[in-house]
């Protein structure tokens, strides 16, 4: 029994001291083991409060499935050399997927980038991209946004006529005001402008 | 005067159309949550239950269930506290609770052991057991004692024996014993002392009993001894020394005593105590003061043990019932519980082994319908006021739904038959038609000015803390949406939901309620234990104008066992009430259903099974359907894709068959076309057809320059996927060079491969969807180590002509000229790909009634959320650097990955936990599609892909339009008294 019991808690030790990115091989079975951290920054968070208890990790698009620790700590146990991929799922935050490679001539040997955006890691820490908001925010109440809908544009514009239309009336000349009255008079039907022109003159 | 204000005019014009383009990403605010969707929490069916019912605290009842999901309920109401849903590849075999405040759980076949913190479901550790690969594993929480400080856990699998510390799951010790072939069966805790009883059985007939020390894991006693007749493997072990086991054949009972290290036996025929005793002979869990349970097909009977000499039928309940495990209840005392049915009822009946003629309790519990026979009990005890004991009993029913009872009464229930659907379908309400009161209407004027005025103040930032939550009751509440009639709109509907247990259930699109549920009897399970499996729904009849007055019906089919050449069974449903109003099984398998597009006089349709011998036989049975058939036969044309021999074939029907030559029903098959491919080189991996009621606006497809484009639009198009062999497993089992996937485009009426396109390095699991004329498929990019979402569209090129306007004008075109699969078809394909984040579940696309509200790909992400994705990102024509002209039409700027926006999430914050499907179905209005997805939990919503244009929406602020109006006639009444204010001053001057 001993041996085992040791070999685990070299690797307990292992994952402890030489940082996450840590794999080691138990000698009865054939795979290896990825031990890894997740950390989410709840300081900053303004998203969802940031639970652990709801964060998974997925390996290699659900052929394992593990939770995070309260810590943040994660494992695979198992898992034969080879490239693979780690997703993480938590609600509110965007995970870059990890590519995972396990050398099997190098044991021990475990290499890790992002595949988003090809970043190395040196220790499998993840951390999220960025946080994820669901809602759209809703605006707070201005002038602008209610004077830019279509009910707001109407009242503007008729403001508008109200108040510029008399001020243009009088920078024109007064003989065309004339003109324009027979024009109106003869038209059998008094448009809009034409009453305002009326009131106006 | 004119040009000003025509000038005005113009521009505002303009800012009305910049306003209503502006509007972008199709997002839901925080507050209209609840408003068009719902969600619903489930968790399967139990098959464990632990109760957690401490003096301090929250009185809990942690479960395990079928689903593989593990969930803290809430004793009193049945709410989730919390839970778990684990991927089916790491099934959980037991779950335990262990110091009062740690779940521990065991999976993986014995190679994971987890534990998670009671009171909020966090996991706190997590250990690797080394296991030889067993066939079962056995968890077993050692109760608090003295000599070892830390609870330990006892972990059994194969050969080997653990014990891990439950506080922070280091192991403290591991066993494997030397006799080849062992498989540990049962461990009992003596009770006085640290030693643990192992038993456990070699080959089938060799059974070995060892005694531990469990503090150290050493063997104090060991005993073997090899039985004559061989065991089936189910084995009791009652106290330190007697043991109970079924033998090979299941028709006699050993029991076994051993004394140090001598084991000696008797054989006992089951018959000759137990009268009329058939089928399969179960022991059930139940073992204490001599008393154990044995099941047989037809009776559940207590037998009490006579020493070593035989047994004794103390009581025997008829079948359905259940018997649940012994529970302490005093130092001596243990007590059970049995369910059975009487009439409509159930009998809960409680005793204590101590004395088996006593009844503690038998009540009888009225549980309403469609519940089907009880599965099983979970007993739980809690002490009255006046220090008697109490009891109630979790019941688990046969749809999978589970009850609380309590004093005679079912305290809460749980539907938990909607955490595993089949298959799902979407059916109308009925048309409403009652008058409506002037009363009626006065309050509703009343309620909805009274709903407005609050709405105002939220929208101008008045309304106090109170009445905004009274607003947002008001919008969850609006009753609009959840009444039982059809509405304008077409968003109220029923989905109808076929579950694995056989139970189809209704629910409301407004608030997801169950409207009506039926436990289909030919879906039940049978008396000789075979199990019936659901397959399929279908929409049977329609009324149209001949019988309007009927009501719509559904089809179910499923099989009447679990093989694939079990008999088929076929239920006809009315899609109102649920009424069952048909039935029947047939002499024939199902392996295909059809549902053709034709009709019968009286409106049902046309359903074509397929069975596994290749043989039609067409549904309904009337002499009308079979002539309608018929004259339509001659173009009816199917395809059967066969994963094991990697074929897919194409078939054409022909009257008379082999089956049976007098069934004129019966059409045998002939074989038009295969396409094998070969074994060592492709392995199909999907196929998918496009959806038969889709509905597609418009052919062509007006390019930037003008130009137009024919869709390649045939109802016969399918896609299918083929991964290398090596290729075919999880991803990091193959290197980027021996894994290829092979997509193909294929004509399912002549079998001709339109299109054939192989991606290198690139593996399964690959989801696709079929629409319109093109297709999108996702996979895994083995050299860019990340998932691919690729497109290909397919155009008709044989119409590309008919551009010239002369030879439209003189009718020298072939728009109208039928599309045939008999023809050779010029088609051009356009293709390309996008990296996309996340692995995929599901995969859907959005379906509106008539096809001109632009496309949306729904994707069910492994974080179990459902992404819309405008189609328009997956555009082939998509380039790096579109001209002006592309811009104008909508094409964006290519990237090389596809934007994942959290705003489009359909789902928002939350999950549907196992995400399995996701179904869209179109809504009376053109602009909108109704999404139902569905996996341990539902969640349904509306979505509009290019916004509401047709309606107004929600948000819409009715009092701004009737303050803006009262504003502008105000106005209107102020300038004419001042113009005529002013008028009459002119004549005055």
């Amino acid at each position: 029994m001993s041996p085992l019991r040791a070999l685990l808690v070299l690797a307990a030790v292992l994952a402890a001291c030489l940082g996450p990115a840590a794999a080691d091989q138990p000698g009865s079975v054939e795979g290896y083991t990825i031990a890894g951290r997740i950390k989410i920054d709840a300081a900053r968070g303004f998203g969802l409060p940031a639970k652990t208890s709801n964060t998974k990790v997925i390996l290699n698009g659900g052929q394992k499935v593990t939770f995070a620790r309260p810590d943040g700590y994660f494992a695979f146990h198992n898992v034969p050399a080879g490239t693979h991929l780690i997703e993480v799922s938590s609600l509110g935050y965007f995970f870059s997927p990890v590519r995972v490679d396990i050398s099997a001539r190098n044991p021990g040997h475990i290499q890790a980038a992002l595949t988003e955006n090809r970043r190395v890691l040196n220790e499998l820490v993840l951390e999220p991209l960025k946080e994820e908001q669901y809602y759209e925010p809703r605006e707070p109440f201005n002038i602008l946004s209610l004077l830019k809908s279509p009910m707001g544009m109407m009242v503007g514009f008729m403001v508008l006529m109200v108040v510029v239309m008399p001020k243009m009336m009088e920078n024109i000349d007064p003989e065309e005001i004339k003109q324009a009255q027979e024009q109106m008079r003869n038209s059998p039907v008094p448009s809009f402008s034409g009453l305002l022109a009326r009131a106006n003159s | 005067m004119a040009p000003p204000p025509r000038r005005l005019l113009l521009v505002l014009l303009g800012f009305l159309a910049a306003a209503s383009l502006a509007t972008l990403a199709a997002a839901v605010y925080e507050d209209q949550v609840g408003l068009a969707d719902w969600h619903q929490k489930y968790i399967g069916k139990v098959k464990q239950a632990v109760y957690h019912t401490q003096k301090s605290g929250r009185r809990r009842v942690v479960v395990l269930t079928e689903e593989n999901v593990i969930a803290s309920l809430d004793l009193r109401s049945g709410d989730i506290f919390w839970r778990h849903v684990i991927e089916k590849n790491n099934p959980i075999d037991q779950l335990s609770l262990s110091a009062g405040k740690y779940v521990v759980t065991l999976s993986s076949g014995g190679s994971i052991l987890r534990a998670w913190n009671l009171p909020d479901g966090q996991m706190i550790w997590e250990t690797n057991i080394q296991t030889s690969t067993s066939s079962k594993s056995l968890l077993h929480v050692l109760s608090n004692s003295k000599v070892v400080k830390d609870n330990l856990v006892l972990v059994l699998a194969g050969q080997w024996i653990y014990a891990v510390s439950s506080i922070d799951g280091v192991i403290s010790w591991g066993k494997e014993f030397t006799l080849d072939g062992l498989e540990i069966k049962q461990v009992v805790q003596s009770p006085e002392n640290d030693i643990v009883y192992v038993v456990g059985i070699a080959g089938s007939s060799k059974l070995a009993v060892y005694q531990l020390n469990a503090k150290t894991g050493e063997i104090v006693k060991d005993a073997q001894e090899s039985l004559p007749d061989g065991l089936c493997g189910e084995i009791l072990l009652g106290s330190s020394n007697v043991l109970v086991a079924l033998d090979e054949t299941r028709s006699a009972l050993l029991i076994v005593e051993f004394k140090g290290e001598s084991i000696s036996y008797n054989k006992v025929q089951i018959s000759e105590f137990v009268q009329d005793f058939s089928g399969t002979v179960k022991l059930l869990p139940l073992m204490s003061n001599g008393i154990i349970a044995l099941q047989s097909s037809s009776t559940v009977s207590l037998l009490k043990l006579k020493g070593m000499d035989g047994l004794e039928v103390i009581h025997s309940f008829d079948q359905p019932a259940s018997v649940s495990d012994a529970l302490t209840i005093t130092e001596k005392d243990e007590a059970f519980a049995v369910v059975q049915h009487v009439g409509s009822q159930i009998e809960f009946i409680v005793k204590v082994t101590s004395d088996l003629t006593n009844e503690i309790i038998r009540e009888k519990v009225d549980i309403g319908q469609h519940r089907g026979s009880v599965q099983k009990v979970f007993l739980n005890n809690y002490v009255r006021t006046d220090k008697s004991h109490g009891f109630r009993a979790l019941v688990v029913m046969e749809d999978h739904s589970i009850l609380l009872i309590q004093q005679g009464a079912v305290v809460w229930s749980r539907e938990d038959g909607l955490a595993s659907i089949v298959d799902v379908m979407a059916s109308e309400l009925p048309v409403e038609k009652d008058v409506v009161s002037v009363a009626d209407v006065e309050h509703n004027l009343f309620e909805w000015l009274k709903g407005h005025v609050l709405k105002l103040k939220g929208t101008l930032m008045l309304a106090s803390v109170d009445e905004l939550a009274a607003i947002q009751a008001l919008r969850v509440r609006s009753s609009e949406k959840n009444k039982m009639t059809r509405d304008h709109n077409g968003f109220r509907k029923l989905l109808i939901v076929l579950t694995k247990a056989g139970k189809v259930i209704a629910l409301h699109t407004g608030d997801g309620r169950i409207i009506w549920s039926n436990l289909l009897p030919s879906l039940r399970a049978s008396k000789s234990g075979e199990r019936p499996s659901a397959l399929r729904i279908y929409q049977w009849q329609v009324p149209h104008h001949r019988v309007m007055r009927e009501n719509p019906s559904i089809l179910v089919v499923g099989r009447s066992g679990a093989s694939s050449v079990a008999p088929g069974v076929l239920c006809i449903l009315d899609s109102y009430s649920g009424e069952e109003l048909n039935s029947r099984s047939f002499d024939h398998s199902v392996a295909q259903i059809i549902p053709l597009t034709l009709k019968d006089s009286s409106e049902q349709r046309l359903h074509l099974i397929v069975d596994s011998n290749c043989n039609a036989h067409l549904y309904p049975r009337s002499p009308d359907a079979l002539n309608s058939f018929i004259s339509e036969m001659s173009n009816q044309y199917f395809y059967s894709v066969d994963m094991q021999k990697n074929a897919i074939r194409g078939y054409s029907l022909q009257k008379s068959c082999d089956f049976n030559a007098d069934d004129t029903y019966c059409f045998s098959t002939k074989l038009l076309w295969s396409i094998i491919f070969p074994s060592d080189a492709e392995r199909i991996s999907v196929s998918e057809a496009r959806k038969m009621n889709e509905v597609v606006h418009t052919q062509a497809k007006i390019i930037a320059d003008q130009d137009v484009m024919y869709k390649y639009l045939s109802k016969n198009l399918i896609f299918v996927a083929t991964v290398s062999p090596k290729a075919a497993g999880e991803i990091g089992s193959a290197a980027p060079e021996e894994a290829s996937l092979v997509a193909y485009l294929i004509d399912a009426v002549s079998g001709r491969i339109l299109h054939r396109v192989t991606h290198h390095g690139a593996q399964g699991p690959v989801h696709a969807v079929v629409s319109e004329n093109w297709v999108v498929y996702h996979y895994f990019n083995l050299r860019a180590h990340r998932f691919e979402i690729a497109v290909i569209e397919i155009y008709d090129q044989s119409r590309a002509d008919n551009k010239d306007v002369l030879k439209l004008i003189l009718g020298k075109h072939n728009l109208s000229a039928p599309m045939t699969s008999y023809s050779r078809p010029e088609v051009m394909v356009k293709s390309q790909s996008y990296f996309f984040t996340h692995s995929v579940k599901a995969m859907a696309v959005t379906q509106t009634a008539k096809g001109i509200t632009s496309k949306q790909l729904l994707i069910g992400t492994i974080g179990d959320q459902v992404l819309a994705l405008d189609k328009r990102f997956l555009d082939p024509r998509r380039s790096l650097n579109p001209t002006q002209q592309e811009k104008e039409e909508g094409i964006i700027p290519l990237t090389d990955s596809l934007p994942i926006i959290p705003q489009s999430y359909v789902t928002h914050s939350l999950q549907v936990e196992a995400l399995r499907g996701i179904v869209s179905i179109p809504a009376k209005l053109e602009s909108t599609t109704l999404v139902f997805t569905y996996g341990v939990d539902l969640f349904y919503t509306r979505l509009a892909p290019s916004r509401t244009y047709d309606s107004l929406t929600d948000e819409f602020s009715y009092a701004l339009l009737l303050i803006t109006i009262v504003a502008l006639v105000a106005a209107l009444f102020v300038t004419w008294i001042l113009s005529e204010k002013k008028e009459l001053r002119d004549k005055w001057r």
